[in-house]
């Protein structure tokens, strides 16, 4: 069977293929490096491995504030003879201080924005 | 035999009206619910009181706590050390971050002066005693034994804890304002605006001398109010009202349902009111005046 206007069907169906994965190569073209956030020089530990911080502290977080606020669970989690307050503010942040080094990095990357900030604020933001 | 379309429905309808009917009524009639729904509410009242003071009806209704969390003020003491009810206030309003919008609709407050007349509406102001009125009230979250707050939040966010103090638990606030409404002491407060809004030069326009570190402040579209002060008691101190007050005892803070405690002892041995009684909510502020 003959196909009618062959060249101009080719063309638009190449064109509709291109814009319709314009965003999967965009991405392959321009995609970013994910970022390192900056790790508290001296401090070599914290209340969980690397791997379980990075795939789980909103998972701790949420933990600790239930635990907290509303189980009235204050009790600082002790390991290896180290002492962390169950706190974003004064826990958390005793160690990694600057929010935009060491939690916005990579939030802004994975595009996420939970909102910690709206209440919490790091500890040089007092003044 | 003969059945005609007319009669055979008829007695399909009248076999299934009885088939479905039977066993609902059979069933009531097993479980005396047929009785006890005629029975007027109030009939069952005496025998099941003991239960509701412990158990409540279910729901969101807070259960009266072995351990419960209260306050003595003493009015006479405030009237002695001039400014120190200012100081209470003050000393509260910095620890956590209350915020002054500066204009009385937007105002929020977790612990806050007023006069006898306007702090205890319930009683008769007729042949008030010469210059009550002029001393000043502090009026607070009464962390009242059975809370009407706290059986009006939706999301749980406000609830009453094991040591009888009623908390906010600010992330799951979501701004609906039952909880003010339901309060009949006007303790909570409506974040209308951003606290945290600042000036061009990084200023907080709402927090005067800064931020305090060690409590986060609020969002917009949250209620908030007075917490008792759970994380200094969890270290060791006194809310930030009651050291305010240094050792004057114009406030006395402790739990009222140890008999040995020294709040218990001053509330045996004074005559105390509580705001509004009437409503039922049981508070745990008392006022010696």
């Amino acid at each position: 069977m003959p196909m009618y206007d062959r060249g101009k069907v080719l063309t638009g169906l190449a064109i509709f293929v291109i814009i319709m994965t314009f965003p999967v190569w965009y991405n392959l073209v321009s995609a970013q490096k994910a970022p390192i956030p900056e790790k508290p020089k001296d401090v070599k530990k914290c209340v969980g491995t690397l791997e379980y911080m990075r795939s789980s502290h909103m998972q701790v977080l949420n933990t600790w504030r239930d635990e907290v606020v509303r189980l009235e669970n204050r009790k600082v989690v002790e390991l290896e003879g180290k002492q962390y307050v169950k706190s974003l503010q004064l826990g958390c942040m005793v160690c990694h201080p600057d929010r935009k080094k060491f939690c916005d990095v990579c939030h802004t990357y994975a595009a996420n924005a939970p909102f910690c900030w709206d209440c919490h604020f790091q500890p040089k933001e007092t003044k | 035999m003969d059945v005609k379309r007319r009669k055979f429905l008829k007695i399909a309808g009248l076999s299934a009206v009885a088939g479905l009917g039977a066993p609902s009524a059979f069933n009531m009639l097993l479980n005396g619910e047929a009785f006890a729904s005629t029975t007027p509410e109030h009939g069952a009242a005496p025998a099941e009181a003991g239960k509701a003071e412990a158990g409540g009806h279910g729901g969101h209704n807070a259960e009266s706590t072995l351990h419960q969390y209260g306050m003595v003020i003493d009015i006479k003491k405030f009237a002695e050390h001039k400014g120190l009810a200012d100081k209470c206030v003050n000393a509260c309003h910095t620890e956590h971050n209350v915020p002054d919008f500066g204009n009385p609709k937007d105002e929020i407050k977790w612990i806050w002066v007023d006069d006898y007349e306007h702090g205890f509406t319930g009683y008769s102001q007729n042949k008030r005693k010469a210059g009550l009125n002029d001393l000043p009230v502090l009026l607070t979250c009464n962390h009242c034994a059975s809370p009407p707050c706290v059986r009006a939040c939706p999301t749980k966010a406000t609830f009453k804890n094991e040591v009888g103090v009623i908390v906010m638990d600010f992330h799951r606030c979501i701004g609906c304002r039952f909880c003010m409404a339901a309060c009949p002491y006007g303790a909570r407060s409506f974040n209308w605006r951003d606290p945290r809004e600042q000036y061009d030069n990084g200023k907080y326009k709402f927090f005067k001398n800064g931020i305090a570190p060690n409590y986060p402040t609020r969002m917009r579209g949250v209620v908030e109010k007075c917490n008792f002060c759970p994380e200094r008691l969890a270290v060791g101190k006194l809310p930030a009202c009651v050291e305010a007050t240094g050792n004057t005892k114009a406030m006395v803070f402790g739990n009222i349902n140890d008999p040995k405690s020294e709040i218990a002892q001053v509330l045996s041995a004074n005559f105390t009111i509580q705001r509004n009684p009437a409503a039922g909510t049981k508070p745990s502020v008392f006022y010696i005046i």
